[in-house]
């Protein structure tokens, strides 16, 4: 498979003491998605974390991503981590709307209109 | 018989040719002039379509194909998945999908089942066949207007 034609995911992390900023990269199925589990899960299981995941580049995701999320969201209750998802891009925020998410993960900003 | 073009592949039950059919899927509905919305659509379609043969249909040590299959007709595209791994309980499947409802306490939320509520609201029509492992048969209709984001739930044409 060639890079760039087949997008992989990239997770990069930002730490500023309890302010994690995970950047995400690439597309969100069910072969990346473990990859994103895996940088995730650690950060919202410590106690007071402020997790933030950065979606700006994310231009795919599917149900293997809602999972993803709605363990985090459920982690970050039991542990008391904060978790938010910022720069959402429309396409992506559609599945989170469809499937009634938006209203249970907190959100910060959605991307509109950026398939023009 | 009302005349279309056919196309068909089979690959490995594994995750990372997911990605492979969700660009396949494009390009055919590129060339068939979907709108970009549309397409985007039939890419988390198809993606949850496979992602669901991969994961229900074969054991960890087992191995085995998926079948896709592509109608390109005049005004819509039908897109065939179909595995022959063990058959699983639709109406079991079915009852644990749907979307999140806001009496739900968090903890409750399912962390799967909402593929099948997904290509039921991004497609036209969806078949669901169980009888020799599963084979899902969606639809979508390919619309000379763009149809606003906000608006394109269920489709009323049938």
């Amino acid at each position: 498979m060639t890079e760039g034609v087949i997008m992989n995911l990239s997770v990069k992390i930002n730490e500023d003491s309890n302010l994690k900023v995970l950047e995400v990269s690439g597309e969100i199925d069910a072969y990346t998605a473990p990859e994103l589990k895996e940088s995730l899960m650690p950060l919202i299981r410590e106690s007071g974390n402020q997790v933030e995941v950065d979606l700006e580049d994310v231009q795919y995701m599917d149900s293997t991503g809602l999972g993803v999320f709605v363990s985090a969201l459920k982690t970050s209750k039991e542990s008391g981590s904060h978790f938010t998802l910022k720069n959402v891009q429309g396409r992506v925020y559609r599945i989170f709307e469809i499937t009634g998410l938006s209203e249970i993960i907190d959100i910060k900003a959605v991307i509109r209109g950026g398939n023009e | 018989m009302e005349a279309f073009d056919y196309i068909e592949m089979k690959v490995p039950a594994k995750a990372e040719y997911i990605g492979v059919m969700r660009l396949t899927l494009s390009g055919i509905a590129n060339r068939m002039s979907f709108s970009y919305d549309a397409i985007e659509d039939l890419k988390v379609a198809i993606s949850e379509a496979v992602t669901n043969a991969v994961e229900h249909a074969y054991g960890e040590n087992e191995s085995g194909e998926i079948t896709v299959g592509f109608g390109l007709y005049e005004d819509r595209i039908e897109i065939m998945v179909a595995d022959r791994g063990g058959s699983f309980n639709l109406e079991e499947v079915k009852s644990e999908t749907g979307p999140y409802r806001s009496d739900e306490p968090v903890e409750k939320i399912r962390e799967g089942g909402f593929g099948l509520f997904l290509i039921e609201a991004l497609m036209d029509e969806v078949k669901i066949n169980n009888k020799y492992g599963v084979m899902v048969i969606m639809t979508k209709y390919n619309r000379e207007e763009e149809v606003d984001m906000d608006d394109d739930q269920v489709s009323t044409i049938q």
